[in-house]
C-alpha cells in the first residue's frame, strides 16, 4: 500500500483536529448468493473542520460505501468511524448527505422538500416555511414553490436537494457524485453554486467522484482509492487558491500539472477495474 | 435567473399548445367519430336484442328483453320492488358496500404496512395470509350469516374480506418498493420511525393502493350481493334473488343494470380520488397518436 504517512496514521491530536476521522475501516457485506465481499479494506481518512475533501476511485471502489459509514446508515465490520471527536453511533443530526440519484420526494412540491429537513427536527411550521422561502431563494428557485419534482429539470431538482440539504446548516457535507447525471454545462454552474454555498456554511465536506476535473477543481484534499476493495493509494493537497471559478480554474498551470500528477496515480487502478468488469462480461 | 427559465421551458410545464388549428380540427374528428361509433354499437347491440326477441329468434322467457327490461324499472321506480321502495334497496346494497369498502381497506392498509416494514411479523404471518388468500372468500358468506344474522352486518363482513386481502397485498408490496433512496434521505434530514411511515412509506406506496381500490370497490360490491343472495332482508342482491326465483329474466337484467350503474358512478368517484391524492405524478401523455 503506498499512503503518504503524515495525514493517514492517526495521532494523539487527530481527536480535536479531526471532523471526520476514519481508522483502519474495513466494510463487507454479504452478496445475494452467501459470499462475502469486502467493498473498503483498511481505509484511514481524516477531514480537518471547514475542509473539503473530494474522494476519486474507479467504479466499484468503495466511495459509496465510505459515505455510508461516516453518515451512520451503514456500520463498519471492522475499524473505527468517529465525527466531531465521538465514534459514530446512528444517525447524526449534524450531517447533510446530497445523493447521486434523484431523493428529493416526489410527492412533495419544492416548498414542502426543502422544508422536510427542519419539519422532521421539530421547528415549529411557520419560522420553518418562512426559513424555507430564504433557502429556496438562495438556489435560485424562487417562484418555483408550488412546481412539483417531475416539472423541474435534473439542474432544478439538485437545487431542490442542495436547499433541502443545506437548510439543515450541516456541519459535515457528504456528496455522493452529485453532479454526475447532470450535462456538462449545468454541471459546471452547479459546482460553482456548490462552491458558494459551501463558503458561507463553512462545513466540512467529502464529495465523492469518479470525475478528477471536478475532485480537483472543488477539493482542498483530493484521496486516491485503488480499485475495489478501496484502500486509500494517495492523498493529494490542492493548492489553487480561493475563491474558484470552476470553469476557467481548469486552464490554470498548476491545475493542469496536478492533474497529471494524479492521474498517473489513478490511471492503473482505473485499468485493474476496467480489466476485471471485462473479465467478468 | 435566465438559465432557470429554459431549463423549464425545456421540461415542459408550460401547457402544451399545439397551435397548429388542422391538428386541432383533426383531433376533435376522431373524437365525434369515437363517440358515434361507441353509441352505433350500442344501439346494435340492444336493437339486435329487441329485434331477436320480437321476431322469436331469441327466447324473451330466458333472455329478456330490452323493452321489458325497461317497464321493469319503471315499474320498480313507480311502484317499489316486492320488498319494498327500489331506493331503500340501492341504499342497503350501498350501505353494506361503503361499509366493507371503507374496513377493508383501512385493515388492508394498516397491516400492509405494518407487516411490510416488520420483516420478522412477515416471516411468521406470511404462509397463514397465503393459506387464508388462497380460499375462495365468498364460500365464508353462510358463516357469516350465521354468525352476525341476516341484516347488513353479515354482507359488511363479507365484502370487507373480500376487500382486505386486495388492499393488503398492495400496501404491502408498494411498502415493500419503496425506494431505498427516499429512505436513507429522509433518515439523514431526521425522521425518526413514525415519520419515515407516515411522511415517506405511506405516500410512496398510495400509488399501489390507489390502484387497489378499483378493483376492491367492485369486489365490495360483489361481498354485498352475494351476502344478499345467501340470506338478507334487502337489497338488490334479494331482488335479483326473487327476480330469479320467479322466473323474471327481465327483473334480473334490470337490477343488474341498476348495479351497473351504480359501480360506474363509484368507479368514478375513486379515480377522481386518484387524481386528487395522486396529483404530484407527471401526468400521462395519452392520445398522442392523431
Amino acid at each position: 500500500m503506498t499512503t503518504d504517512s503524515s495525514t493517514l496514521t492517526h495521532n494523539a491530536t487527530s481527536r480535536a483536529t479531526s471532523a471526520i476521522e476514519l481508522r483502519d475501516v474495513t466494510k463487507r457485506f454479504l452478496t445475494p448468493t452467501g459470499q462475502a465481499y469486502t467493498a473498503i479494506r483498511d481505509v484511514s481518512l481524516n477531514v480537518a473542520p471547514g475542509e473539503f475533501c473530494a474522494v476519486v476511485g474507479p467504479t466499484g471502489c468503495g466511495k459509496s460505501t465510505t459515505l455510508g459509514l461516516i453518515s451512520g446508515l451503514e456500520r463498519p465490520s471492522a475499524g473505527e468511524v468517529q465525527v466531531m471527536g465521538e465514534p459514530v453511533q446512528g444517525i447524526d443530526p449534524r450531517i447533510g448527505y446530497v445523493f447521486q440519484s434523484d431523493a428529493v420526494f416526489p410527492w412533495k412540491n419544492v416548498l414542502s422538500n426543502v422544508a422536510t429537513g427542519p419539519l422532521f427536527r421539530g421547528q415549529p411550521k411557520a419560522e420553518a416555511l418562512k426559513h424555507t422561502r430564504e433557502w429556496i431563494a438562495r438556489v435560485g428557485l424562487a417562484g418555483f414553490e408550488d412546481h412539483y419534482p417531475h416539472q423541474l429539470s435534473g439542474g432544478m431538482r439538485k437545487r431542490v436537494a442542495l436547499a433541502q440539504t443545506f437548510i439543515n446548516e450541516p456541519q459535515i457535507l457528504l456528496m455522493d457524485e452529485p453532479f454526475s447525471a447532470l450535462d456538462v454545462q449545468t454541471r459546471t454552474l452547479m459546482e460553482d453554486e456548490l462552491l458558494h454555498l459551501w463558503s458561507s456554511l463553512s462545513a466540512s465536506v467529502v464529495f465523492v467522484t469518479h470525475d478528477l476535473e471536478e475532485a480537483i477543481s472543488l477539493a482542498d484534499r483530493v484521496c486516491v482509492l485503488t480499485a475495489g476493495p478501496g484502500t486509500v493509494k494517495g492523498i493529494y493537497s490542492i493548492d489553487l487558491p480561493r475563491p474558484r471559478k470552476v470553469e476557467e480554474i481548469r486552464f490554470e498551470p498548476r491545475f493542469v500539472q496536478l492533474y497529471q500528477e494524479i492521474w498517473e496515480d489513478l490511471r492503473n487502478e482505473v485499468m485493474i477495474s476496467y480489466e476485471r468488469t471485462k473479465q467478468r462480461a | 435567473m435566465n438559465v432557470l427559465s429554459n431549463e423549464l421551458k425545456a421540461t415542459g410545464t408550460t401547457p402544451e399548445s399545439t397551435g397548429v388549428p388542422s391538428v386541432t380540427a383533426a383531433r376533435r374528428r376522431r373524437r365525434v367519430l369515437i363517440y358515434s361509433l361507441r353509441v352505433l354499437l350500442l344501439v346494435v347491440i340492444i336493437g339486435g336484442w329487441e329485434l331477436g326477441t320480437r321476431v322469436g329468434v331469441i327466447d324473451k322467457f330466458f333472455w329478456g328483453q330490452p323493452s321489458g327490461i325497461w317497464n321493469q324499472i319503471v315499474t320498480w321506480v313507480t311502484q317499489g320492488t316486492a320488498q319494498g321502495p327500489l331506493w331503500e334497496q340501492i341504499a342497503v346494497t350501498l350501505e353494506e358496500t361503503i361499509g366493507g369498502f371503507a374496513i377493508g381497506v383501512v385493515l388492508g392498509v394498516v397491516f400492509g404496512v405494518v407487516l411490510g416494514r416488520n420483516q420478522f411479523l412477515a416471516d411468521i404471518l406470511g404462509p397463514y395470509i397465503k393459506a387464508a388468500n388462497s380460499i375462495p372468500r365468498v364460500t365464508l358468506a353462510p358463516l357469516f350469516a350465521i354468525g352476525l344474522g341476516l341484516g347488513i352486518q353479515s354482507k359488511i363482513a363479507l365484502a370487507a374480506v373480500l376487500v382486505f386481502f386486495i388492499v393488503f397485498f398492495n400496501a404491502f408490496q408498494g411498502v415493500r418498493e419503496v425506494d431505498r433512496n427516499l429512505l436513507a434521505n429522509a433518515r439523514i434530514l431526521g425522521a425518526g420511525q413514525w415519520q419515515l411511515t407516515t411522511a415517506v412509506i405511506i405516500p410512496s406506496a398510495l400509488t399501489w393502493i390507489i390502484a387497489s381500490l378499483h378493483t376492491s370497490f367492485s369486489f365490495a360490491l360483489v361481498g354485498a350481493v352475494v351476502g344478499e343472495f345467501i340470506g338478507g332482508l334487502q337489497g338488490i342482491g334479494l331482488v335479483i334473488q326473487t327476480a330469479g326465483a320467479n322466473f323474471n329474466a327481465n327483473g334480473v337484467f334490470a337490477a343488474i343494470t341498476i348495479l351497473a350503474v351504480v359501480a360506474l358512478l363509484s368507479e368514478a368517484l375513486v379515480t377522481a380520488l386518484e387524481r386528487r391524492l395522486l396529483r404530484w405524478r407527471p401526468t400521462t401523455i395519452s392520445d398522442v397518436t392523431i
